[in-house]
This record gives structure tokens, C-alpha cells and sequence, in this order.
């Protein structure tokens, strides 16, 4: 048991990704309305953005700028050894640049077909849509 | 110059749709011809490369001049220089084609239209040529963002049933990505080559396996594979007759080629096949998948929608073909790749021109345009030979390399389901020929005996048909030219 509590507090951070990815997942599931279907969405694809900035990150290690890599001498950076372990993995971090603004423009492209939809049907619930297409 | 074809292949298109937009605000007539130069220095590069991959082997081409696995590199072998010119003929004649019906559709519109797709082109042509994992995310997105832009600009439920394909297209994808992500932790890599080449030592970890299950359940979500094809039918056949004309044969085929890429170089064969067993189970869901596409596409009353269930059916065919694991299978599945393009480009064209004409793709819509329209429904009927699978059609090569790859493997749960679709396929597409050639049948005599004159589609949308059709028989003519030219070094030697 106490294994398992530990396992747990090891790996908190993808406990907290798996738990926001399911939110994201219940709400594009369970929800009628078509903006917290997005909204649940965009939970969804937040949790996996925290998921690789945690990976890059590594306790007691720092920014990865190399502090005295130019110091006028051209043996300067040699003379200082560069450990890995004293820097956070920026490249998670950049990856995730990306992904945030992929994420930004699947908001805006989805919540312009929600414009489309409301113009369309006077509604924004998914079950009155479905009612009005039913009785055409 | 011949050295910057893989850049050349995704720069142009791309910085041309910037134009294309530009131009659209100028003067709407030069939108057209900016989009057709670029997609043709599009397919004239994938041709130039797909010659220089038959002379030399596998192109590395470096971006930016960064030696992989620290830039991004594009690699093109047998299997995407394939692909590649699949990819950029079909864009190219489905966009001739679509000019005219562009204009009759959304005439405001032309400009948005045109770079949305030339856009959607760039990401696709991206994600086949690019050997860099996290690389194929951004360029899904791309090409999944445009076309859901494109599929709402069809009429009714447009909107509706494409936001419904962006709900589970970006869950499909966040899975992708949440699947490279796993291989990240444990490789420290993203380059594909770079990847396979860590992996071995790691076959036992869960993380591995996590991946590539995670990193499949995406693919076949994106790709429409039957429990999670709920979004396509009405997604495409509500959209634009000159978009669905586009995703309908390139979306689905292109990630089929995704998930045949991340098996066969980022996973390798080997752990796929040997290490797991799960290509039984996966091959039976193909099963499900293609006896399922055919049914529902049986109880269709609209030709564009049982159109959009065959496609269901089809990438049945090909993930399981592929998930065979032996050589037949899987020239079957990348050979059904090109053909399942061109029959579907073929079909939908076919569509796009009665829409131009009738205005409706009902099974009332097609009465009596065997006469009306002659040329369009020859094409048509070579298209549903070809997806029937009669030979000298290009589809009965792929059916029959996976109809014996199914049998040397003792798959014959999946022999059966590619014959049983085949029958379905018969009744499917002779009922419309019924209709189209026969009905209405003699209750208005009064009307049959004018001559009912030909009232055929432009000729811009007509050429382009049938340089498709004549080429579904050219390409099975030339079959096992492409077989043993392209296909057999696309797959790994291992795979007997």
C-alpha cells in the first residue's frame, strides 16, 4: 500500500495530466453545450502541454543559459564542464511553443464553427440541434 | 535545384497560399493560376524526387543545414516518394476540376477557398515527406485545421458535423502527440531514424508500448477507422463537391501511410510483429471495419454518403492488409493506398460534376443521367469497377495481393470480409447505375419522346475526370511495374 502512495507521489504530475485529460475528455463527452464541448477540448489539449513541460523539468537544475560561455577568451567555455544535470531540458518547453499556438488556432477555428452553427440554428445545445434536424 | 526538392515540395505551396490570399483582396481571377503553378511545382518536384529515390536510394535532405537527429531532416524513400506524387496529382486535377464549381458554390468565397487549399496541401505533402516525429504533429494540425475549414463551407449541416470532425480530429491528434511524447521520455529523441535506432534495447519497457498503442488509437482516429469513424460520413458529405473532392481521397490514405511510417521505421517491424501480439486482434477490427463500411454504406439513399461509408470500408482494407505483417499484405496496403486515391478522386469527381449539374446527390437526383451526362457516368462506372475490383482496373491488383496475403498468413476471417465487401460493392454500385441508366421508367411517356439532349458538365471538369479514369486502367495495366519498381523496396527486407 504505502508502495503504491509513494508510486503516486513520485509521478504526480502525470497523475495531474491523466486526471486534466479526463476532465477534458468527460466534458467533449458528457456536455450538451457546444462551447464547453470546446472549452473541454481545450482542457484536453492543455493537459498534454503540461505533460511535456513536466518532463523537461529536473529538481534543483536551472534556465539552460550557459553563464561563462563567452568570456572574450576563445578557451573560456572548455574551461568550464557542463552538466547536464544543472540545467532544466529546454526542448519539451519549445516543443510545446508549438503546441500552444496549434492549440490557440483549433480554439479559434472551433469556436468560429460554434458562430456558424448558433447562426444556423439559434442554439448552442446540442440536443435542440439534433431536434430541429430530426424534424426537417 | 534538384537538390531542394523535398523544400521545394512544401515551401512553395506554402508561401503561395500567402499569395493566394493576398491576391484575393486584388483581383479574385488571379487566385486560380497562382494555386495550380504551385501545386504543379509541387507534383514536378515529387516526380523529380520519386526518379532520384528509384537511381540513389533513400534523399536525406537537411532543413536548414542541421544534421539530424538535431534539425529536422526530411527523408524520402520508396513508400513516401510514392506517396508524394499520389498526393500532389490528386490535389492537382481535383483542383482544375474544381474551378468551375468553386465559382457556381461560393463565388465570395474563391480566394479564401484557394489557400485554405493549397494550404491543406502543404500540410499534407509535409506530413509524407518529413522524418521528424513532433514535425508530422505541427503538419497534421495544419492540414486538419484547413479542412475543417473547408468542409464548413459546404451548405445545411456543414458546420455542425465539422465541428464534430474537429472535436475527435484533435483528439486524435493530442493522442499523437501524447504518444510521441512517451517515445521523448524514453529516447530523448524525435528524429524517426534516431528513434528506431535507440528503441531496440528498450522493447520491454511499458513506455514503449504505451506509445505505440497511443500513437495508434490517434492515427485511427484520424484516419476513420470503424468504431472511431463516427465523424466522417457527415462531415463529408455535407461539405463543398470541390473539397470533399480533396480530403475525401488524400486525409484518410495519407494517415494510413502515418501509421504504415511509424510501424515499419519509428517501431520497427520487428517489435511490432515479433515482440507484441497484437496484430491478430488488430487484423480482425479491420474485419469489423470492412464488413461494417459495407452494410451501413447498403443503407444509404444518398450517393455521397454511401460513398463516404465505402471509404470506411476501405481503410479496413488497408489496416489490416498492412497488419498482416507479411509481404503481400503489405504491398496490398500500399498499393491500395494509390489506387483507393484515385478511385475515390474518381468517384467523388464524379459527384462533384452531378452536383454541378443536378444539384443533389439524392438517388432521386440521378435519374435518367446515363443520357444526360454520358462521359461523367462512363467515368463513373470505371470508378465502381475499380472499387468492385473487376480487372483490368487498378483495384483488383490491390484486392487480390491482399486477398492472398490474407490467405498466406491464415487470416481467412479477413479473405471473407474482403470478398463479402466486394459483393456489397456490386449490389451498392449497380443499384446506381440502375437508377442513372434505366429510371425514370416508362410511367411519362410523354416526356421520353423528346430527345433529351446532353447536358454534360464543363469541359474543365470533364477532362480532368477522365484523365482519372483512363488512369484507374493505366495503373492497374502498369501494376506490377509499380510493385516490383517501388513497392517491394518500401518494405523492410525482413518482412517475407
Amino acid at each position: 500500500m504505502s508502495d503504491l502512495v509513494s508510486t503516486i507521489i513520485a509521478n504526480y504530475n502525470y497523475w495531474i495530466y491523466i486526471t486534466l485529460m479526463m476532465i477534458g475528455l468527460y466534458a467533449m463527452i458528457a456536455k450538451n453545450n457546444l462551447v464547453k464541448k470546446i472549452v473541454g477540448m481545450n482542457i484536453f489539449q492543455t493537459a498534454i502541454i503540461l505533460f511535456y513541460v513536466s518532463i523537461g523539468a529536473k529538481r534543483g537544475a536551472t534556465i539552460p543559459i550557459l553563464e561563462h560561455a563567452h568570456n572574450g577568451h576563445g578557451h573560456g567555455a572548455a574551461s568550464h564542464m557542463v552538466h547536464a544535470v544543472d540545467y532544466i531540458n529546454p526542448l519539451p518547453h519549445v516543443l510545446m511553443l508549438t503546441a500552444i499556438v496549434v492549440a490557440v488556432a483549433t480554439l479559434g477555428v472551433a469556436l468560429a464553427l460554434a458562430i456558424r452553427v448558433y447562426n444556423r440554428y439559434n442554439t448552442l445545445e446540442e440536443d435542440e440541434i439534433l431536434a430541429q434536424i430530426r424534424e426537417k | 535545384m534538384s537538390q531542394q526538392y523535398p523544400a521545394l515540395l512544401v515551401i512553395v505551396p506554402l508561401l503561395s497560399a500567402l499569395l493566394i490570399s493576398i491576391a484575393g483582396w486584388v483581383n479574385k481571377k488571379l487566385c486560380f493560376p497562382i494555386a495550380v503553378a504551385a501545386l504543379s511545382v509541387a507534383a514536378l518536384s515529387s516526380v523529380g524526387l520519386l526518379l532520384r529515390v528509384l537511381d540513389e536510394g533513400v534523399v536525406l535532405y537537411r532543413l536548414g543545414g542541421w544534421d539530424p537527429p538535431f534539425g529536422i531532416a526530411y527523408y524520402v524513400d520508396h513508400l513516401n516518394g510514392l506517396i508524394l506524387n499520389v498526393v500532389s496529382f490528386v490535389a492537382l486535377f481535383n483542383l482544375i476540376a474544381a474551378k468551375k464549381s468553386v465559382e457556381q458554390e461560393f463565388p465570395e468565397k474563391i480566394g479564401p477557398f484557394y489557400t485554405l487549399y493549397v494550404l491543406m496541401v502543404t500540410g499534407l505533402l509535409g506530413i509524407v515527406v518529413t522524418g521528424d516525429a513532433f514535425n508530422l504533429y505541427v503538419l497534421l494540425e495544419i492540414a486538419a485545421l484547413t479542412g475543417y475549414g473547408l468542409l464548413a463551407m459546404g451548405e445545411d449541416r456543414a458546420p455542425l458535423s465539422s465541428l464534430n470532425y474537429l472535436y475527435m480530429g484533435t483528439i486524435g491528434a493530442c493522442f499523437y502527440l501524447l504518444g510521441v511524447g512517451y517515445l521523448y521520455i524514453v529516447t530523448g529523441s524525435l528524429n524517426m531514424v534516431d528513434i528506431a535506432g535507440i528503441l531496440p534495447n528498450l522493447y520491454q519497457s511499458k513506455a514503449v508500448l504505451a506509445a505505440l498503442i497511443i500513437c495508434m488509437v490517434g492515427v485511427w482516429l484520424k484516419m476513420a477507422f470503424f468504431p472511431l469513424h463516427a465523424w466522417l460520413p457527415n462531415a463529408y458529405t455535407y461539405a463543398p463537391s470541390a473539397a470533399s473532392s480533396l480530403i475525401a481521397p488524400l486525409v484518410t490514405k495519407v494517415m494510413i501511410y502515418v501509421m504504415i511510417r511509424l510501424v515499419l521505421t519509428v517501431f520497427t517491424p520487428k517489435y511490432a510483429f515479433d515482440t507484441l501480439v497484437i496484430s491478430h486482434s488488430i487484423v480482425w477490427l479491420a474485419c469489423i471495419a470492412i464488413v461494417m463500411g459495407a452494410i451501413l454504406a447498403l443503407a444509404q439513399r444518398n450517393l455521397k454518403k454511401m460513398l463516404t461509408y465505402v471509404i470506411v470500408a476501405e481503410v479496413g482494407y488497408m489496416v489490416g492488409g498492412f497488419w498482416l505483417g507479411n509481404r503481400d499484405g503489405m504491398t496490398g496496403a500500399i498499393l491500395h493506398i494509390v489506387n483507393d486515391a484515385l478511385m475515390t478522386l474518381c468517384a467523388f469527381l464524379v459527384v462533384s460534376n452531378i452536383v454541378y449539374k443536378v444539384k443533389g446527390h439524392k438517388f432521386e437526383d440521378l435519374k435518367g443521367l446515363f443520357r444526360t451526362m454520358p462521359f461523367t457516368m462512363g467515368a463513373f462506372v470505371v470508378a465502381a469497377l475499380s472499387i468492385i475490383g473487376v480487372p483490368p482496373t487498378c483495384g483488383f491488383f490491390s484486392k487480390w495481393y491482399l486477398i492472398s496475403g490474407g490467405i498466406s498468413a491464415g487470416q481467412y476471417g479477413f479473405v471473407v470480409a474482403l470478398l463479402f465487401s466486394s459483393l456489397i460493392n456490386v449490389i451498392l454500385f449497380f443499384r446506381i447505375i440502375e437508377i442513372a441508366f434505366y429510371e425514370p421508367f416508362g410511367n411519362d411517356h410523354a416526356h421520353t419522346s423528346q430527345p433529351e439532349c446532353i447536358k454534360e458538365a464543363p469541359l474543365t471538369m470533364l477532362i480532368p475526370l477522365l484523365i482519372v479514369a483512363v488512369g484507374l486502367v493505366i495503373v492497374g495495366v502498369y501494376t506490377s511495374d509499380i510493385v516490383t519498381h517501388i513497392i517491394q523496396f518500401a518494405i523492410p527486407k525482413g518482412i517475407l
